[in-house]
């Protein structure tokens, strides 16, 4: 125990000497928690849209507006043909191009159908997607309205079935709920992985490792006394994520408290874990670089934060399990949204302490006080 | 004479490279050891093998009574080593470094107080005590390391060529202080590419690929290969190396 104290006490008074890395490790997280979630924001706005209205006629008018009416789409123009449509789309200059065939006010009144075209630019699959679903829902309001109208016709169909969901624990489906949660955890995950691994590499090239390994420190001791100063520092991000938020978000979690920072030092004891292990292969820092750098682009792209897990394929769901920031990503939504309890979670607490105990067991294993 | 350490046969193989081969010596307590050899002949291999840093491949050694092979945590605790790589904290101050050093090897806290003046004291650092070990020329840092070494009063200490890049002068100094262990009854175990100071060892030994070719006091040895100083015994040694550090 003893040992342990003078190790803390040298690491702590080491962090404190290096300011400037000490303000990175907390204003480079605080900048990109600001930043991101606004930027990372699902809903499609300002989707451009050329229109190409053949029919010119009061209903054709009247679909026109409200499709623009709603904030989503910007008129991009009107042309004449489809041809300048598709031209406009080419350039760049507009993500739909809707056409509007001749006659179709009055196929509509007469045969009680009309058709559309609609060209997507499918080159930013998100906005093209969502925006030509967006537009889909449009035609459908349009088409229910009219024959709301016509209701007093002879011509209506039966009546319709209509689907009316509700959004529960995030009942506007604000973006930021979703994502601040996310965010921090990737946030969480950089420092942690990267800079514990980066400190003990950096004992190795400055041959300090070497004194170390002629000393009677046990392994585990030194491990420790490695892992605590940044558990430490992981926490501290954490509470700076959630006060910043809840700041500037508004972003309050649900769920409580305990809850939160007891799955956090259970997924930092993980993290952790694989900064030490890369650090046991990894002669300098350059190389403790690449290793964690693949692990975090890939935990940040695959682990759920902008794209759904579930929808993934099969192979990638089970290698997903295997990923720490998986589970904690789902603890956090889960917490910070629905207000989950212990007994909620504890599938992927369990997972994370497995993954855990497995990093740390292979990377004490691993290291070596004899080469 | 107690010995403090004893090797037989200890030899270390990287694959099909022997880098010590069969190495069989004694070295009593209290004597200043040279262990000199080319670059590449094997001394820092074998001075890890005793460090208990690496495990030897066959052979027997001992070091402070007790086994390479099984006990290497026993002769840490017995022994003080300082590496060719400066290894002191660099963004640590001159008596922060020498209270981690002692902390880790179990000092009283109030024993640390009073080693640190002491050392301070004999090094003439007593105003440096809050410099960063950064700051330090580096003469001064190799005393301040050596004196790290051996703040746990082992019974052996470690030198792997602890004067590289120093100025005459300072080593002259080092050299001092290495004396000054050796009267407390410390046993120095030296290796170096310095001649003037193989002539200030008790005994020395020359590795020539990876086993010792000569072995005696400094005297002796200028006598047996009829030489007037050192540095011309280790040139006919050395001289029939094959290998070299590459």
């Amino acid at each position: 125990m003893r040992t342990l104290f003078f190790l803390l006490e040298k690491e702590f008074r080491q962090l404190l000497r290096r300011k400037s890395l000490l303000g990175m490790l907390i204003i480079a997280p605080a900048i990109q928690l600001i930043i991101m979630p606004l930027a990372a924001d699902f809903s499609v706005k300002n989707v451009s849209i050329v229109v190409v209205d053949n029919d010119h006629s009061s209903y054709s008018q009247r679909l026109i507006n409200k499709i623009t009416a709603g904030g989503s789409f910007k008129l991009a123009g009107y042309v004449s043909s489809y041809k300048e449509a598709l031209k406009m789309v080419e350039q760049d200059k507009a993500d739909l191009a809707l056409q509007i065939p001749v006659n179709f006010e009055r196929n509509l009144a007469r045969e009680n159908s009309g058709k559309l075209f609609v060209a997507i630019n499918a080159i930013e699959g998100t906005k093209a997607n969502l925006g030509g679903s967006y537009l889909s829902g449009i035609v459908k309001d349009f088409d229910d309205e009219i024959r709301i109208e016509w209701t007093h016709d002879a011509t209506v169909d039966a009546p319709q079935i209509s689907v009316a969901s509700s959004n529960w624990y995030n009942p506007f489906l604000n973006y930021n709920l979703y994502m601040v949660p996310a965010i921090l955890v990737t946030l969480v995950t950089a420092m942690s992985a990267m800079q514990s691994a980066f400190n003990i590499v950096q004992e190795k090239e400055n041959g300090t490792i070497e004194q170390i390994n002629v000393t009677p420190i046990k392994k585990h001791i030194f491990i420790i006394g490695k892992l605590i100063p940044f558990l430490v520092l992981g926490i501290i991000l954490f509470s700076l994520g959630l006060v910043l938020g809840r700041i500037i978000y508004h972003v309050v979690p649900v769920g409580s408290l305990i809850v939160l920072y007891g799955s956090l030092v259970v997924y930092l004891f993980a993290m952790l874990g694989l900064g030490l292990l890369i650090s046991t292969y990894s002669a300098t820092q350059q190389q403790a670089m690449s290793l964690s750098f693949f692990f975090i682009n890939i935990f940040n792209m695959m682990s759920g934060v902008f794209s759904s897990v579930d929808s993934m394929p099969a192979w990638a769901q089970a290698i997903v399990q295997t990923f720490p920031p998986s589970h904690f990503i789902k603890i956090m939504r889960t917490v910070v949204l629905k207000g989950s309890g212990f007994s909620d979670i504890s599938n992927h607490l369990i997972a994370i302490t497995i993954i855990g105990l497995v990093l740390n067991t292979w990377a004490i294993l691993n290291y070596r006080k004899t080469a | 004479m107690e010995k403090v350490i004893q090797t037989e046969k200890l030899t270390k193989r990287f694959g099909d490279f022997v880098a010590c081969n069969e190495l069989s010596f004694d070295v009593d307590k209290g004597e200043i050891f040279g262990f000199l050899g080319a670059n590449g002949a094997g001394k820092t291999t074998a001075m890890r093998m005793l460090c208990g840093l690496l495990k030897p491949t066959s052979g027997k050694a001992s070091v402070a009574g007790f086994d390479v092979f099984t006990q290497t945590e026993k002769i840490k605790m017995n022994i003080g080593y300082m590496s060719q790589k400066f290894s002191l904290y660099d963004d640590l101050t001159v008596s922060e470094n020498i209270r981690f050093y002692a902390g880790i090897y179990g000092m009283k806290t109030k024993n640390i107080r009073t080693k640190t003046q002491e050392l301070l004291n004999e090094l003439g650092l007593q105003n440096e005590a809050k410099t960063l070990v950064s700051a330090l020329p580096l003469g001064w840092k190799q005393k301040l390391a050596f004196s790290v070494s051996i703040v746990h009063a082992p019974d052996i200490v470690f030198l792997d060529e602890p004067t590289g890049g120093v100025d005459p002068v300072t080593r002259r100094q080092f050299w001092d202080l290495i004396y000054h262990a050796a009267d407390k009854g410390v046993t120095v175990f030296v290796t170096t590419h310095y001649m003037d100071e193989a002539e200030y060892c008790n005994r020395v030994s020359i590795m020539v690929d990876g086993v010792i070719a000569a072995l005696d006091s400094p005297v002796n040895l200028k006598k047996q290969f009829n030489a007037d100083n050192m540095e011309d015994v280790f040139y006919q040694l050395a001289r029939k190396a094959k290998r070299s550090d590459n």
